[in-house]
């Protein structure tokens, strides 16, 4: 590849895919180690129940067995810690119940560990544990999101009336104020469905200790191993952090499910030493549906006041956010921080105010999954948007034009400054790639089918990469939000980069490695990526929330920039020319205005063999690395239009056309950044006709396998309309670049589910919530028949 | 950790004799329901007997009158035949639409009949069809062959050694599957054979069951119509978080409307 032809904005073909796709791939269950033993956690198969006794003596004694350990072998250590404190709109910190390793007292959720067996092997393991006698006081389960703060049954004894937290944003006498001059108010209910993660790889660890120098290597599927080794040794085990060497090798899939620290690895690190053998446990795919960390999970009331004009006036929103059983590790940041703070979207609406009850049930933790939180935001906005567009008979798609933010920066009622942006835009564009015009027409078509036809829009708005860490620190959060990157050269001028930003999907290696091999002049073979070690990588802070590139990508560039102000002096003693003369282009270093010049290589192989050098005033070698903290996060934004068709019949739902329309700045590799759009548009899509978690009232989960829960195939999508490629660049990184993992998700539900309720509105169905399965479609319809 | 006993007989009555012998054994005739369940721990036979080298059981013929399949032929293969998609082709569309790829190459029309799954949609084909299940024992009229959830009327160590279908015979078999599954939310078969009309439903009860009201409907009338009238009792209904007995009281008619529609093309 020549260096004239640059391969920023360039869909070349991911590097890694030549192992995944021949099976090369090394994921954490692929590796074993010498003297490999296996574990088996036993869980709880109530969802609320106090532990009476445990009698672990038939397991201990069973065929193959090494170990058995309950929480009572593990009492002496920390609880899972949460990385992030809430406080109350009393001022009060949110209550933070200890979530143990292994149950102690009671178990609290379907699946919560409570022993784990050790064996020579898993089925071993397996047959161990259910020889594990538990005596069980089952207790009333809390489960209903809804009214958990009123059941008469506490999750835990710190939090009677179960909430954790009663939290709040915006102006509430300006709000209350707005509405009270309003000509119109609209109101809706909304339930934002919980959703089980399913990542393809199970979450999986192998933990070994060696007694040689006294350390330990954990392999774990984590999107940040970095993040996961401090929480671990620092707040759990009390182990020396610099002992604990983590590993998380390929990684098939996260979507946030894989941030957290887990109660299994940690279990898994504990027992190393104890057992004195590698331990080795892979999720079942049952045990990923009980204790995963599952998403979303609000239920919520929203009331948007407008004037005549339908300018919005102001946003109430009251929302009650179930936690789950414990604080997994950002749980707590997720329906506020990263969820209320979003609530202006793209309009100008003055005033704001949203308050939050999160509550503790008797069901898995809840934490971020793709979106986190702003998938919430933009699904309870953007359906309010459409209902008021239909109460006021004003086009959706001109009621969302007339309340555009139009200047930037914007200072949002919320607490964010949104940097840039062009709604207008996106919007102009997805109406025309849709074909919004030909609707109607395609309307009559389905009708001649006897299918009703619906058209939904959605114009979302996005915070990636969340910044800067005193902010955040001010507002709670317990870690840094910078990110950390290395680049080495070596002799020969090759390079090899080290980054914290973990890849699992997303094809960091690939997109890191284009942006550095144009920085530096060199062909894209010549950039290897290397993360998720912390062996290898200086420091990380991981993948989530849309940042790798904004933020990792970030950190790499000012490491490069640094590579490029050593090399100059190197080159400048070189050329004998004078360092401010040295100009660095295309791969080479040149005396300005001449043709006296280096190249890279030239300059590569002069740090590592200084004998022309000057080694008095430049030390030999050339390695750079830097941390980078962003000033804001950066906003992606877009416009998503969505046709369905309905059976009346059976209410069943086809998405019939799907268009997206958006903003992520400078864009890298756009067919790497489509395929971000395409997965999260599977996922939006899924979370709005298909997914859906269920508990029974006695908190057992009703869908924990694929035969009821439903995740989107490829048959119920449609091919997508996606673009993708001119946008707003973010004003303060360097790339210019904004964030997509997460977009297609936030922005496609409500588009799907406007256009149903679009769809339906001749039957006289006002409100739907997701999933819209065919029975709850037809419900509906049922139900309005009869008003 | 328990044993299994595992056989591999060569004939049918060596295979008949072998499960008669152990009533805890349980045949193999392609593993898509025996394996799961024994996976997750709802099974533990003594003993598996595999079905896989009886030869006698593979292979579909017709002679004009019937349809022949035997027990062990995958769906794959009763979708793939020739013989099948010209003589009943609904059938052929049923066995494409079971479960994914590789179900349909282990799975056979034996082990779904013989297993009666409340969702499995051979047996609605076979009753609507009129089938007769040939055992190694004697025949059976599908009619009297599904008595309940998971239950038929083979004995013990009575294994399916094929279905005969009777022909001529129009039909046609609409499935409207449960979301997460695919499995059989309610199908509906419909099957015409000379002035008979009858029709099966899967999917909406503990066992496959005739739709008496619309076979009565279309044997007065053959027409889409003639089903809008009928209305199921969800009484007798299965319900469940994919659908209430009414939502499937609901879609009998509904589907049984469309394979009319597909029937009269």
């Amino acid at each position: 590849m020549s260096a004239a032809q640059p391969l920023i904005g360039r869909s070349v073909e991911r590097k890694e895919d030549y192992r995944f796709l021949t099976g090369a791939g090394q994921y954490t269950d692929d590796i074993t180690l010498p003297q490999q033993s296996y574990a088996c956690f036993l869980r709880s198969p109530h969802a609320h129940a106090r532990i009476r006794s445990i009698d672990t003596a038939a397991a201990g004694a069973s065929d193959g067995v090494l170990a058995v350990f309950t929480g009572k072998d593990l009492a002496g250590i920390g609880g899972l810690p949460c990385g992030w404190l809430i406080k109350s709109i009393d001022g009060s910190p949110m209550k933070e119940p200890k979530h143990p390793v292994l149950a102690e007292d009671k178990v609290r959720h379907a699946g919560d560990p409570l022993a784990l067996v050790v064996a020579e092997s898993v089925a071993q393991a397996r047959a161990a544990a259910a020889l594990i006698e538990v005596d069980y006081e089952v207790l009333p389960a809390v489960v209903d999101t809804a009214t958990a703060a009123s059941a008469k049954t506490a999750v835990h004894d710190i939090a009677p009336d179960n909430v954790c937290y009663t939290w709040a944003i915006g102006d509430k006498a300006a709000v209350d104020a707005a509405f009270a001059r309003a000509d119109h108010v609209t109101r809706l209910a909304i339930v934002n469905n919980r959703l089980i993660p399913n990542a393809i790889e199970p979450r999986a660890a192998n933990a070994a200790y060696s007694r040689a120098d006294d350390s330990y290597t954990l392999y774990v599927t984590s999107q940040n191993p970095h993040v996961e080794r401090l929480l671990m040794t620092a707040f759990v085990l009390g182990l020396p952090e610099h002992k604990v060497r983590v590993i998380a090798p390929d990684v098939g899939g996260g979507f946030g499910s894989k941030i957290y620290l887990y109660a299994e690895e940690t279990a898994l690190v504990w027992a190393a030493r104890r057992v004195g053998r590698p331990i080795k446990w892979t999720a079942e795919r049952s045990e990923s549906f009980l204790t995963d960390a599952h998403g979303r999970d609000h239920v919520s009331t929203a009331e948007l006041a407008l004037d005549r004009n339908g300018a919005f006036l102001a946003l109430r929103v009251h929302t009650t956010a179930n936690l789950g059983a414990y604080l997994s590790t950002f749980a707590s940041c997720i329906p506020t921080i990263l969820y209320a703070t979003l609530l202006a979207g793209q309009y100008a609406t003055p005033a704001v105010y949203c308050e939050v009850q999160a509550v503790f049930t008797n069901t898995t933790p809840v934490d971020a999954y793709r979106g986190a939180g702003r998938p919430e935001a933009t699904y309870l906005l953007e359906r309010t948007v459409e209902q008021a567009a239909r109460e006021l008979g004003i086009d959706p798609a001109e009621l969302r034009r007339r309340n555009f933010i139009r200047s930037f920066p914007y200072a949002s009622p919320v607490g964010l400054t949104y940097d840039t942006g062009d709604y207008e835009a996106t919007l102009n564009r997805v109406l025309d790639i849709a074909d919004v015009r030909g609707f109607a027409a395609r309307k009559a078509e389905s009708a001649r089918r006897g299918l009703l036809r619906g058209i939904g829009y959605s114009c979302y708005i996005e915070a990636c990469g969340i910044a800067p860490s005193n902010i955040a620190g001010a507002l709670g959060a317990r870690a840094g939000l910078f990110e950390a990157g290395e680049v080495r050269v070596h002799p020969t001028g090759k390079v090899t980069v080290f980054t914290g930003s973990h890849s699992h999907g997303q094809g960091h290696e690939t997109t890191f490695a284009q942006v550095v091999a144009d920085k530096l002049g060199l062909a894209l073979e010549d950039v290897d990526i290397q993360h998720g070690d912390t062996g290898k990588v200086l420091f990380g802070m991981g993948t989530y929330g849309s940042r790798s590139l904004a933020v990792g990508g970030t950190a790499i560039i000012k490491a490069v920039d640094k590579i490029i102000a050593k090399g100059k002096k190197i080159a400048a003693h070189l050329l004998e020319a004078s360092d401010a003369d040295v100009e660095f282009a295309h791969g080479e270093f040149r005396v300005a205005g001449t043709d006296r010049k280096k190249t890279f290589g030239e300059v590569a192989l002069a740090a590592y063999v200084p004998h022309n050098y000057p080694l008095d005033k430049l030390e030999p070698g050339l390695n750079e690395n830097a941390f980078y903290d962003p000033t804001n996060f950066t906003f992606p934004a877009g416009s998503y239009v969505c046709e369905v068709e309905v059976d009346p019949d059976t209410g069943a739902v086809r998405v019939a056309r799907f268009t997206a329309s958006d903003d992520f700045g400078n864009v890298v590799n756009p067919m790497i950044v489509e395929g971000q759009v395409h997965g999260g548009l599977a996922q939006g899509i899924g979370q709005a006709l298909l997914e859906g978690c269920v508990y029974g009232s006695d908190g057992q989960l009703l869908t924990g396998s694929y035969v009821d829960y439903a995740m989107p195939r490829a048959s119920d999508l449609p091919g997508f309309r996606v673009d993708t490629v001119k946008g707003t660049p973010c004003t303060h990184n360097p790339l210019g670049v904004k964030g997509c993992g997460e977009a297609g998700a936030i922005g496609s539900p409500p588009a799907v589910m406007n256009a149903i309720l679009d769809a339906l509105a001749a039957r006289g169905v006002k409100s739907l919530d997701m999933p819209a399965t065919p029975y709850r479609v037809w419900q509906a319809i049922q139900a309005a028949a009869r008003r | 950790m328990s044993q299994i006993s595992y056989h591999r007989p060569a004939t049918l009555a060596d295979a008949a004799r072998l499960a008669a012998s152990d009533p805890d054994a349980r045949i193999l005739a392609g593993g898509q329901s025996v394996l799961p369940s024994m996976r997750l721990g709802l099974l533990a036979p003594s003993a598996l007997i595999d079905l896989a080298a009886v030869g006698e059981l593979e292979g579909i013929r017709s002679d004009g009158r019937t349809l022949t399949i035997g027990a062990m032929t995958t769906h794959a293969a009763v979708a793939a035949s020739q013989e099948v998609q010209a003589r009943i082709a609904a059938l052929a569309q049923l066995a494409r639409s079971i479960g994914d790829a590789q179900v349909r190459n282990r799975g056979t029309i034996g082990g779904s009949v013989a297993n009666s799954d409340p969702a499995a949609d051979y047996p609605a084909a076979v009753l609507a069809l009129n089938a007769t299940i040939r055992t190694s024992a004697r025949s059976i009229a599908a009619d009297g062959f599904f008595t309940g959830l998971f239950s038929t009327a083979l004995r013990p160590g009575e294994l399916i050694g094929a279905l005969d279908f009777p022909l001529p015979v129009k039909a046609a078999y609409v499935k409207f599957p449960q979301p997460a599954s695919r499995f059989a939310l309610v199908g509906v078969f419909v099957a015409q054979a000379g002035n008979a009309v009858r029709v099966a439903v899967t999917g909406a009860g503990p066992c496959v069951f005739r739709a008496a009201a619309l076979e009565t409907a279309l044997g007065r009338s053959f027409t889409p119509q003639a089903c809008d009238g009928v209305r199921m009792d969800p009484d007798a209904l299965s319900s469940d978080i994919h659908g209430s007995a009414g939502y499937r009281a609901h879609l009998i008619p509904v589907l049984a409307r469309r394979a009319v529609q597909q029937i009269l093309g």
